[in-house]
């Protein structure tokens, strides 16, 4: 079980980060980017 | 072929572009889906995307005009490389998939192993740091992984343009250039095995970062291993289990495991502490 604390311990902070995120309205700005067709991405540029 | 992870990696496949009417429409997806980041490489300009490509969120935040230090995306990529490490590469990446299938195409030549080839798997983690962090961070707007080699994104624009002809009017030099790049990567893969995966994916390098320690992981026991170099031979992705079973490369596709003659190879989230090869030779 010791071998699983690290990556407990990561997954949490990745718990955390995506909580921090949240409080600061990130997940509003990547569906503003990810709703609209990405010209760059499509080849557009 | 492992029947399991093929059904898994379609699923997964699926549920990443659930938005099948997108296909037939060539609209995008715009529901709330897209707040969140998805675990493998699948363009949000997909018509058939329902999630958020975490390459292109994370470039997203890394370019804007004003720099916002991309938590939420960088949560997502800890969490899943926490728990899963590359086995998003092997199990859930669209991509993945799609240069699977490639490879299952006969072709005259099949190769997997040629010189230069160690070499090139560092260039995944030039790609991460120059087009993904540090040319974004340095111009504005300019997402270089998504503008200049990301071949998925090439196949949502040809997906997309199907359907839009003033999106086929604006396709250009940048368009060639990625066609270009989807076509050796789809000509790569009719000869090597996820050839993107091995030698361009970023996200695969980062979650490479996480093999070592991630909760589903190999274990190699080391008392029942006869040294046989069957998982070595067997490996599409040039791994020795012996020698490194939580390499950064491994993308938990299992061949070892099931090659394995004396079922010295484990893989899962619940092996603990296993023997060290060198351990077992010193003793012996």
């Amino acid at each position: 079980m010791k071998r699983n604390i690290p990556c407990m311990l990561l997954a949490s902070a990745g718990v955390v980060l995506i909580g921090i995120g949240i409080a600061l309205g990130q997940p509003g700005q990547v569906l503003m980017k990810a709703v609209r067709i990405c010209m760059e991405c499509v080849g557009i540029g | 072929m492992d029947k399991r992870r093929f059904s898994i990696q379609a699923v997964s496949a699926l549920l990443h572009n659930a938005n099948l009417k997108g296909f037939l429409t060539g609209k995008i997806y715009q529901g709330a889906g897209k707040n969140i980041c998805v675990p493998g490489l699948n363009c949000y300009s997909c018509p058939g995307a329902v999630g958020a490509c975490p390459i292109g969120s994370l470039q997203g935040f890394l370019s804007g005009l004003k720099f916002r230090f991309p938590y939420y995306v960088l949560g997502f990529l800890i969490f899943f490389g926490a728990l899963l490490g590359r086995a998003v590469c092997g199990f859930l990446c669209p991509f993945g998939f799609f240069q699977e299938l490639l490879h299952k195409i006969p072709f005259p030549i099949k190769k997997n192993s040629f010189a230069g080839d160690r070499q090139l798997r560092w260039v995944k983690y030039a790609v991460l740091l120059l087009m993904v962090v540090i040319l974004p961070l340095c111009f504005a707007l300019t997402p270089f992984f998504c503008k200049y080699l990301c071949p998925a994104g090439t196949l949502s624009g040809i997906l997309l343009a199907v359907h839009d002809s003033m999106l086929r009017a604006q396709l250009g030099g940048i368009f060639l250039w990625k066609a270009f790049v989807l076509a050796v990567v789809i000509v790569g893969c009719l000869i090597v095995f996820r050839p993107f995966c091995k030698y361009l994916c970023p996200l695969g390098a980062i979650y490479g970062f996480f093999n070592r320690i991630a909760l589903y992981r190999m274990d190699l026991d080391a008392d029942r291993c006869v040294s046989c170099g069957k998982c070595k031979k067997v490996c599409q992705m040039g791994v020795d289990p012996v020698r490194e079973c939580n390499s950064a490369e491994c993308i938990r596709c299992g061949d070892c495991v099931r090659n394995c003659p004396v079922n010295a190879i484990h893989m899962g989230i619940k092996y603990g502490q296993a023997k060290k090869h060198s351990e077992k030779t010193t003793a012996l």
